[in-house]
């Protein structure tokens, strides 16, 4: 039998890695895309979990709406990130400083 | 118990491709463990009876977005020792947070009872007609029909978006103009000249 306790574990684990993830790769901005990803993984797997646990379908549909948003925005960053790389022929985040951030 | 086991296998796998995401020298092998994370995640919720999401997770996932992401890394010519630089600069503060993460989470879990949730317990498991696909479809195209239909417009802006996006016209570029094209008429293209017929020879 699967634990609630070692699948929310597993999940702060994987979302610890992803936060971790963004500290050492903050240059690199596909690899910030990615780790987000992880981080939405790690939230699903909660959902997942509780939804199993508590006998409850909606934890999986919102489970389902998150992948549509996660889908959408990795989408749309990865045309950004195109659209940046043709102007700038760099994707380090150092060189977005056109807003004065 | 062989689903006991089979959970730590995959959360060891799971564990292990996470820290190849985030360690990894070049990206390409970055988005290959991403991949493999997402495919682990799908068996860990196989095991869990999410079978409708677990098969979403690798078409949409493996099949669609990680390929993206794969595209993109290919495409961009990125001096990754530039990006590199720096790496292990702010490498202890990622590691701290990650491990105030870890002990947080894993002692709001452990603590229990304050949240009247017993950690150390498992789901039950549905009986053997279940279907997860048929329950999942029937909460989605009822209770939440307009939330589901508020995800497709998001899908949609989002194709628009990255179309618009990085679409560009290039200059010096022999096209079409389809516009121009249509709205041509006799009078542009032909030209009647009249003129005395020669004598026969």
């Amino acid at each position: 039998m699967i634990t609630l306790g070692s699948l929310l574990t597993l999940s702060g684990i994987l979302f610890s890695l992803a936060v971790a993830g963004i500290f050492l790769n903050r240059k690199n901005l596909i690899l910030l895309l990615m780790c987000v990803e992880l981080l939405l993984l790690a939230a699903n797997f909660n959902f997942i979990a509780f939804s199993r646990y508590l006998g409850d379908i909606n934890g999986q549909v919102f489970v389902f709406f998150v992948l549509t948003v996660a889908a959408a925005e990795s989408a749309i960053g990865l045309a950004i990130l195109v659209v940046l790389f043709r102007e700038r022929r760099s994707i380090n985040v150092e060189d977005l400083n056109t807003l004065r951030g | 118990m062989l689903v006991e086991m089979m959970f730590y296998v995959f959360a060891t796998i799971l564990v292990g491709a996470a820290l190849g995401v985030i360690v990894a020298r070049n990206p390409v092998i970055s988005a290959l463990s991403l991949v493999l994370c997402f495919i682990t995640s799908a068996a860990i919720w196989l095991l869990l009876e999410a079978e409708f999401l677990a098969v979403v997770l690798v078409l949409v996932y493996v099949g669609a977005v990680m390929v993206l992401f794969l595209f993109v890394v290919m495409m961009l010519d990125i001096n990754l020792a530039e990006l590199r630089q720096g790496f292990t600069r702010f490498a202890w503060l990622g590691w701290l947070t990650a491990l105030a993460v870890i002990v947080e989470i894993v002692g709001v879990i452990w603590s229990r009872g304050g949240l009247g949730i017993d950690a150390s317990k498992g789901g039950t498991a549905q009986p053997a007609d279940y279907s997860n696909t048929l329950e999942l479809g029937r909460v989605l195209y009822t209770q939440y029909a307009y939330p589901f239909e508020l995800a497709a417009m998001v899908l949609l802006v989002a194709i628009v978006a990255a179309i618009a996006l990085t679409m560009r016209s290039r200059i010096g570029l022999k096209k079409q103009d389809i516009a121009r094209q249509v709205a041509v008429r006799r009078e542009d293209r032909v030209r009647i000249v009249k003129m005395k017929a020669e004598k026969r020879s």
